[in-house]
């Protein structure tokens, strides 16, 4: 396939560890935070961590919109399905998580709710079509590049007169995430970043120029294939051998400076900022997603119903909170892969297809281990 | 969640365009994006195309990747 093929090539792969090798000097330690679980699987996938120096380490960090997803928000999705009688529609990365009781949405549509995968609002909106007595709400989560679809939904709605279509809103912002991450106490002990490939195709690379600066670490935009992310390990090793805080954009084949505008112009004529939002492992953070403007309030699913789910409580043992922060690792978590698997999860950061535990339950723990 | 495929467009009308995944066709909106023509690649995410990709970058990417190659036949 074009635009894979080429940035997955072994022998280019081997000559950029060649130099990432010659370039890395040996008397100091690299901590490179990546930010997307997209990044984590291909670091994991594909060998990369492999080709690395010893003194070469990937942070994982919370770009895993499905794991930074505070439990309660599903539960209150589950009770609108349930109590309130809508067909919920979401996207299938968030079927099986754990919510309250360690009920997913996969075992309350088993148990009769109507829950419905869908693969784009495009789908969902079809249904509320299709379904013309019947309430459809949109479990919208995700970071900057799934808020845009979410935005077309709903003026699309708007202008075909669906009056039974609304959307759960839980679209957040990573700029907030990287600011919490920074911003850690006790702190995250990282040198450099690799920063997210399809949000930045979205927001542009000059939102985190300010975080680069203000915390003097290096920031570089990276692809999702294996060679954009040695690249860009390379990018971030010369950078901080010179001393340099500053955003560089090694995939620059889908991201500028100024990103998509006229995705921008349509999420912020839909969406505003919203104060308070709960981010598990982060915590609470102000001004860290959007909610529905109420010029659209008609589509506000929090508006037209009664939503209040009980706060949860994680599972103690459950690391997830602190892989999400970048302070431990999955193999640190007492559960991974012994009560925790993939098909029997505890926490979301196994259950997503993003999620680091997956990763390393799917390619990386043999050899961990050995 | 956040991923995104590069597909080509094959045909587009108004709002909506035919791609070509690996061979595969697929109807997909182009709502967030301007300025699309037949044999353009665009990043396609949740039905939707988020970006064109450029070649001109790809291949500076490229490269750059064959430049390690370089060097390292050279060091």
């Amino acid at each position: 396939m074009k635009y894979i093929d080429e940035f997955r090539d072994q022998q280019q792969a081997q000559a950029i560890a060649n130099i990432i090798a010659l370039e890395a000097k040996s008397d100091r330690h690299y901590r490179l935070m990546e930010f997307c679980g997209g990044h984590t699987h291909a670091i994991y996938r594909y060998g990369v961590q492999d080709l690395m120096p010893d003194n070469v380490e990937f942070v994982h960090g919370p770009g895993c919109p499905v794991c930074v997803l505070p439990v309660g928000r599903i539960d209150e999705a589950m009770q609108l399905a349930q109590e309130q009688g809508v067909i919920l529609c979401t996207y299938g990365d968030m079927m099986r998580v754990p919510a309250g009781n360690r009920r997913s949405l996969m075992q309350a549509k088993a148990d009769g709710a109507d829950i419905r995968m869908v693969y784009s609002t495009q789908d969902a909106l079809k249904i509320a079509r299709d379904n013309p007595n019947q309430q459809i709400v949109f479990f919208a989560i995700g970071f900057e590049t799934t808020t845009p679809p979410t935005g077309v939904a709903i003026k699309q709605a708007r202008a075909e007169g669906l009056t039974n279509f609304s959307v759960f809103c839980n679209h957040v912002l990573t700029p907030a995430a990287l600011g919490a991450i920074l911003n850690a106490e006790p702190p995250v002990d990282i040198d450099a970043l690799l920063g997210p490939s399809h949000v930045s195709t979205i927001i542009g690379s000059h939102p985190y120029e300010k975080f680069a600066q203000q915390y003097g670490k290096p920031i570089v935009i990276a692809g999702f294939e294996p060679l954009d992310v040695m690249q860009s390990v390379l990018m971030a090793i010369r950078l901080l051998n010179k001393d340099r805080s500053v955003v560089e954009n090694e995939y620059s084949r889908a991201v500028t400076r100024d990103g998509n505008i006229k995705a921008q112009a349509l999420v912020k004529e839909v969406f505003e900022i919203r104060e308070n939002f709960e981010w598990r492992g982060l915590g609470l953070i102000s001004n860290s997603a959007l909610k529905i403007r109420p010029d659209f309030a008609e589509f506000d699913a929090e508006k037209r119903f009664t939503v209040s789910a009980q706060p949860v409580v994680d599972i103690k043992a459950c690391e997830c909170p602190a892989i999400l922060r970048g302070q431990k690792k999955p193999l640190d978590c007492k559960l991974f892969g012994t009560v925790c698997t993939p098909e029997n999860p505890m926490g979301s950061c196994m259950v997503s297809s993003e999620g680091a535990c997956a990763a390393y339950w799917r390619y990386g723990r043999l050899r961990v281990v050995a | 969640m956040c991923l995104a495929i590069p597909v080509e467009v094959i045909s587009i009308e108004e709002d909506t365009a035919w791609v070509s995944v690996s061979g595969v066709k697929k109807e997909i909106s182009l709502a967030l994006v301007e300025d699309v023509s037949v044999g353009d690649y665009v990043l396609l995410h949740v039905g939707y195309a988020l970006n064109k990709i450029s070649t001109e970058e790809a291949q500076k990417t490229l490269k750059l990747f064959a430049e390690a190659g370089m060097l390292e036949i050279d060091s």
